[in-house]
Formats: structure tokens, sequence, C-alpha cells
């Protein structure tokens, strides 16, 4: 065996034993990415091998949750691909405006970037108080992050020309009150955004769902794990629903690909049909 | 002749490309010049602008004999095909051939990152693995490069004096002894010789 394979072995070993003590399951991500993740991670753990750092691992909850925190970042942006978020205003809210209220279920939100993205928009087409956003993530301590709605004050200038490229109609500063090097988020985005955890590797749906947004949170399973995460939205979403993917996900080649129609090509915004 | 010239090439099994700013003059002169039937799979790194969208793909497509895509996660490796990372994505390979895509952090302050596809490429494809450092502004690639080398792989970078940009190739030779430098337009010529060095063995093995 290469020292490759047999660091291999050791991974596939450390995520299994992680798996039955702590829970979390991790077994079935893309080996590629989570390798590099948790190589990350070693390099600053000061362990030499992931068999040396797992008999610590295993009995140490905190040393876990700094591996969780490694293995689980998800950076996202406000406004992240601007045409997108265009596409939805001008495509997809207009479908929206036509039900009193809209449930949407926000999957992987990562520290809130895009649902508070979303809120933005959302509230400036005068949906405010007519949606309800649902926002997971697996990792508690980051949802206690998006839930703070504090965002480092030096991406302001980049998600400010997000925003504008993406059919902002405000003022982006009128968004967040600047705090020394933090950018807090208006009160009013929060109201309609409930932050809760879920693991798509084991947990059930959302019911009833007119949007579905999962984004660039796929592309780090194996096939097997996508597949269950799009029966997730497909039965989570009512006809007519909106599931809304990364621009390198598609629907392609899926088995539930013959109910939904994009929306416009390119933009990874599906319709799933009536009947 | 191409057993003397290159002696002992080992089954070669995918070429990998980082390329920064002059980028796509640079992949023009070179994957312009490789055969429709070149017989190793290409994978490329280029620094674009997060919103560029699939246009280089298309463009190089047009412009060269070999098929030119922007890598779609999931894509198996074939031989005789062009993968360019998409804007905004990392590109790296898993082990069983198939291609990956990551949002994750910019590595050397780019993504897509060399170094993200060298080290990952480097580990599936070890010794069988080509790397190519072209023109550029920074220093990505450099990591990439000495894990390559760790795992067996061959070297090659544009020489920095022939290079629109010159930082990122001289990086990668400050990390590393490259097993080759030259200047692009000669690296066409270089790459088919060494691919069909390997070729007939790369059969063999498949058989």
């Amino acid at each position: 065996m290469t020292p490759v394979e047999v660091e291999d072995v050791e991974i596939r070993l450390l995520l299994e034993g992680v798996q039955q003590v702590y829970g979390y399951d991790f077994r079935d991500y893309a080996a590629a990415s989570i390798k590099r993740r948790l190589t990350q991670w070693l390099a600053e753990s000061g362990f030499d091998t992931f068999s040396q750092a797992q008999s610590r691992l295993l009995r140490d909850p905190e040393l876990f949750f700094s591996l969780l925190q490694g293995i689980t970042v998800n950076v996202t942006e406000m406004f992240r691909d601007p045409s997108f978020f265009k596409a939805l205003r001008e495509q997809v809210v207009p479908f929206l405006k036509t039900y009193p209220f809209v449930k949407i279920w926000h999957a992987g939100c990562a520290s809130g970037e895009e649902a508070y993205s979303m809120a933005i928009l959302l509230n400036e087409e005068g949906m405010a108080g007519r949606y309800r956003m649902y926002a997971t993530d697996i990792d508690e301590a980051v949802l206690q992050k998006a839930a703070a709605g504090v965002m480092p004050m030096a991406e302001m200038q980049k998600y400010t020309r997000n925003y504008q490229k993406a059919g902002g109609k405000a003022s982006f500063a009128d968004y967040y009150t600047a705090r020394y090097d933090r950018a807090i988020l208006s009160a009013d985005l929060k109201q309609s955004i409930v932050f809760a955890p879920h693991n798509l590797a084991a947990d059930a749906e959302f019911g009833e769902m007119n949007m579905v947004l999962c984004r660039n949170v796929m592309i780090y399973f194996k096939p097997a794990l996508k597949e269950r995460c799009l029966d997730l939205f497909d039965n989570s979403l009512l006809s007519g629903g909106f599931l809304c993917l990364g621009l390198k996900e598609t629907l392609e080649k899926r088995k539930m690909s013959a109910r939904y129609d994009e929306l416009v090509a390119g933009t990874r915004i599906y319709r799933k049909r009536y009947g | 002749m191409a057993e003397q010239t290159i002696p002992q090439t080992p089954n070669l099994r995918a070429v990998a490309i980082g390329v920064s700013s002059g980028g796509v003059r640079a992949l023009k002169i070179l994957l312009g010049a490789l055969p429709e039937d070149f017989p190793l799979p290409v994978l490329v790194v280029q620094h674009i602008s997060p919103e560029a969208g699939n246009g280089m793909a298309r463009l190089l497509d047009n412009y060269c004999a070999i098929r030119v895509k922007e890598a779609d996660e999931q894509d198996e490796v074939r031989p005789a095909t062009v993968y360019l990372a998409p804007p905004n994505y990392h590109l790296l390979v898993e082990r069983e051939g198939r291609l990956a895509l990551s949002a994750d952090p910019p590595v050397s302050f780019a993504r897509p990152s060399v170094d993200v596809l060298f080290e990952s490429a480097a580990e599936v494809f070890g010794a069988g693995l080509v790397g190519i450092v072209l023109t550029g502004a920074n220093f990505d690639g450099a990591a990439g490069v000495r894990a390559i080398k760790a795992h067996g792989g061959l070297v090659i970078v544009q020489d920095p004096a022939d290079a629109e940009t010159p930082q990122m190739p001289a990086a990668a030779l400050a990390a590393v002894k490259a097993d080759h430098v030259l200047a692009l337009a000669a690296m066409p010529a270089l790459l088919r010789r060494l691919a069909a060095a390997t070729a007939p063995r790369a059969e063999a093995a498949d058989a």
C-alpha cells in the first residue's frame, strides 16, 4: 500500500469512529474535498497522522468540535452569483407573490449570508411579513453565528457590489450598522427567518415548501447522499414550487428531472410541475 | 527516438495545467497545438473572474482541435478531453478518476486554485501526472508542484523569461527542481512526445 492509500484507510476509520461516537456521519461525503479539509485540520492540530489524532478525537468532545468546524465549513457570501439572485427577483418572485404566504427551506445555510440575501430581496419586492424561511444547517455553532447576523465589515464592499449586480433597489448600507470591523444586519431581516439544525444525511423533509434553496452543498456529497437530498427536496416541495441549486449543480440525469423544468437555462432554478 | 530523449517514462495518466494572467493566449498556444486524439486527459485551472460564465470553455473548444469543456462534478476523466475549472469553484479529482468541485475558501488567493487541483491530482495519478505551470502574477501552483514531485510526477514550467508574467513560473521553480523548463512554444511537442512514449504501455496496462 502506498502512503496515500494508508491515509485513505485512516480517514475511513476516523469517519467511522466519529459516526459511532458522536453521531455525525461524514462517510457519504465526497473524498477529495473532505480529505483536503481534514488534512488542513491535521496540519494545525499538531498530530502527525490521523491514527494518532483518532484516539484523542474519540475521547475529547472539544477536540472533535474543532474538527467538526473544519469539516463543515461552508463559506458563502451575500448575493453569491448575482445573476442567480437577479433571476430569482425577476423570474421567481412574481410567482411567489401570487400566494398569500410562502414557505422557504434554505438547506445548508451556513452562517446565513444567502438567507439574509433572500430576506432583503423578498422585503424589497413587497413580501415582508408574507413568508417564513427555515434556514437549516448540520452545524449548530454556525447556526448561532447565522442567527446573530453579524458579518465582517471587510466583506461589505464586495456584498454591496453583488447586491447591485443582483438588481438591488435600495442602498445596501441601509441593511446594516457598522460597528468597528463588523456589520450588524438590520433586525427586520431576521423577523421571518427561523434558524434550525437539520442533518441532510439523517433527518426528514420539511413539508409543504414553496421554495427550496440548497446551493453548493451537495457538491460535497457522494452520489447516494446527493440522491437522498434531492428526494427530500422533492418531497418537501409543493407543485409549482421552486428548487434552487448551485450554478454547477443540475437535475440532468436525475430520476426526478421529469417532474421539473429549468426556469431559465443555466440559472439552476427548477419549477416542480403540477400533477 | 522518443525512448532516447525521454528514458523510463512512467505510464502517464493525466496532464494538469495552472495558469493565471496571460492565460488565454498561453492556453490557445498550448491546447491549440494538441491533436484531437491526444491520449491523455488535460485538467486546467485558469484564474478567472468569479462571474466569467462558461465562455472560456466555449472559446477554447472552438479554437482547439482537442475537445474542451467546462468541468462538471462527477465528470469521468477521459483522454482527448480538456476539463476547464469553472469560475468560482475549485477543481479536484476523486480516487475513482471522477472530477469534483468545491466552493471552499480561496487557496493562495485563488478559486479555482492551481494548488488545489495539483495536490488532489497528484494523490490520484501519482507518478502518472504531468503538472505544468504557465504565466501568472502570483505564487499559486508552488505548493502544488511540490505535491506532484512528492508523488513522483513530472513537472514542466514555462521559462519565466518567456512568460507574459513571470512570477508564477518563478515561484514554481523556487519550490521544486522542474523536469523541464522551456518556452511555451516548445511545450506542445514535448507533451506529444511524452504522450507517445506512454500511450502503448497505457493500453497494455488496460488490457
